[in-house]
């Protein structure tokens, strides 16, 4: 079970901002939100949107651990 | 030192704070972003900025650890609201603390060019026409690369 989060433009698209969703890898994760919604599925996938899985970057799939945090961060636009 | 704020920023009580008793520093350059009410042509209202606590401000530290080995300054402070904030709002407030002047102004405009481009904020604009996300313009982006080049 990780704990999903969602930032920005992605949590209006997700409609929620966290939940807890089951699922061993980031890819997993990616295709079982692309399932439920595939509009939140496109903007995962699109440019500038990266995954933060405990506080660190993470560019192509990992494991999943239980009590994993899974943020999905768009572009930034900070000052 | 960073921090993420849900309250309203006072620069000048950030300021003075920041130069009190400080008998090693020549200079210290402040640099305070405020809330426009007007962004490519079209009206602001209101900004929500949206930030992970915890993540926003490890980024923001990673940031202050890059200007601190980048130039010879004495202190940093960045303090970076998150929330709602109304139109003329403080929404940044950068402080460094140098030796001399110059590194103390470049390493204020490196800071703001990094957490421009890489700090974990999103801006949502709402005006007369809806709400807009906002995201780093290309200017913002050919600023930051000014600072990977080799003229520094």
């Amino acid at each position: 079970m990780a704990r999903v989060l969602m930032f920005g433009a992605l949590a209006e698209v997700a409609g929620w901002r966290e939940q807890t969703l089951e699922a061993g890898t980031l890819a997993d994760l990616r295709a079982l939100l692309t399932e439920a919604n595939p509009a939140l599925g496109e903007r995962l996938s699109g440019p500038g949107v990266f995954a933060v899985v405990n506080k660190a970057m993470v560019r192509g799939d990992c494991v999943l651990a239980v009590d994993d945090e899974v943020g999905f961060v768009p572009p930034v636009s900070g000052g | 030192m960073v921090r993420l704020e849900d309250h309203a920023i006072q620069p000048g009580s950030l300021l003075d704070a920041f130069c009190r008793d400080r008998f090693d520093v020549g200079g210290v350059v402040s640099f305070t972003g405020l809330t426009r009410g007007r962004t490519d042509g079209a009206d602001v209202a209101q900004l929500s900025l949206d930030a992970w606590p915890g993540y926003t401000e490890k980024v923001m530290a990673e940031l202050e650890a890059e200007a601190r080995a980048r130039f010879a300054v004495l202190d940093i402070l960045v303090v970076h609201r998150w929330g709602d904030l109304a139109v003329g709002e403080p929404i940044v407030f950068v402080a460094v603390a140098a030796e001399h002047r110059r590194i103390a102004f470049e390493a204020a405009d490196f800071l703001m060019d990094q957490l421009k481009t890489r700090a974990p904020f999103w801006k949502k604009e709402t005006g007369p026409d809806g709400e807009r996300w906002i995201e780093a313009r290309p200017q913002d982006h050919a600023d930051a690369a000014r600072w990977t080049g080799d003229t520094q």
